[in-house]
């Protein structure tokens, strides 16, 4: 699946989108998961949302092929 | 109520008139206009300028719910929400939100409700530059 990056999440991942297969990830849950574990700066933020086609997600969200992801680092717009 | 909302999400110079045209409406006799600009200090600290980042298309579908939500509540008639993207120099403007209502209250309220919401809900980043370093606003602790 491929995910979206943006602000300091893309700094962090260090591009603007990332491609994961094979990591058995299902929910929302499983994906923030893995993004911590793979990226371990994700636990100095202050928090981090995932948006499935472009909608805030509960962590129990399913995730399907073919759904956009995004990571959502803490917004600061205004 | 779509044709009552107009959202911007845009990398070039804002525009007040734009923003504030928009929500003129023979039946109002209030229009609460909101601008936001670049300050050249926070917590302290000299700042050069800024940066935003947005997700574009979620961003407009967040602030068309937020600008629904602000017709709602408030009844009021038109609302124009237009968000900088880029760089912005100090003065410069970030963010403009019109309102329209017919008396002044709603349009003050529903002002103030769509920044606030804008500022915990839109997936739109900040990158403040100091004369040594840069942060994005909000990340960490």
């Amino acid at each position: 699946m491929k995910v979206l990056c943006f602000g300091i999440a893309k700094e962090i991942i260090g591009s603007s989108e990332i491609q994961i297969g094979g990591e058995h990830i299902n929910t929302v849950s499983e994906l923030k998961s893995w993004i911590h574990h793979t990226y371990p700066e994700f636990n100095s933020l202050n928090s981090c949302m995932i948006a499935v086609n472009q909608e805030y997600a509960e962590d129990s969200q399913s995730l399907s092929n073919g759904d956009e992801i995004a990571i959502i680092p803490p917004v600061a717009g205004g | 109520m779509d044709n009552h909302i107009d959202i911007q999400i845009s990398p070039n110079e804002l525009s007040v008139d734009g923003c504030y045209n928009y929500t003129l409406d023979n039946t109002c006799g209030g229009n609460n206009l909101f601008v936001g600009t670049v300050r050249n200090n926070n917590k302290g600290e000299d700042i050069t300028h800024l940066e935003f980042e947005s997700y574009v298309p979620m961003a407009i579908k967040v602030l068309k719910t937020i600008g629904q939500e602000s017709i709602q509540k408030f009844n009021v008639q038109k609302v124009s929400i237009h968000h900088r993207i880029g760089r912005v120099d100090l003065k410069g403007i970030a963010v403009i939100i019109s309102v329209s209502s017919k008396h002044r209250k709603e349009a003050f309220q529903a002002c103030e409700y769509i920044i606030d919401e804008l500022k915990s809900r839109a997936p739109i980043w900040k990158k403040e530059f100091l004369k040594k370093g840069s942060y994005w606003v909000n990340a960490r602790p």
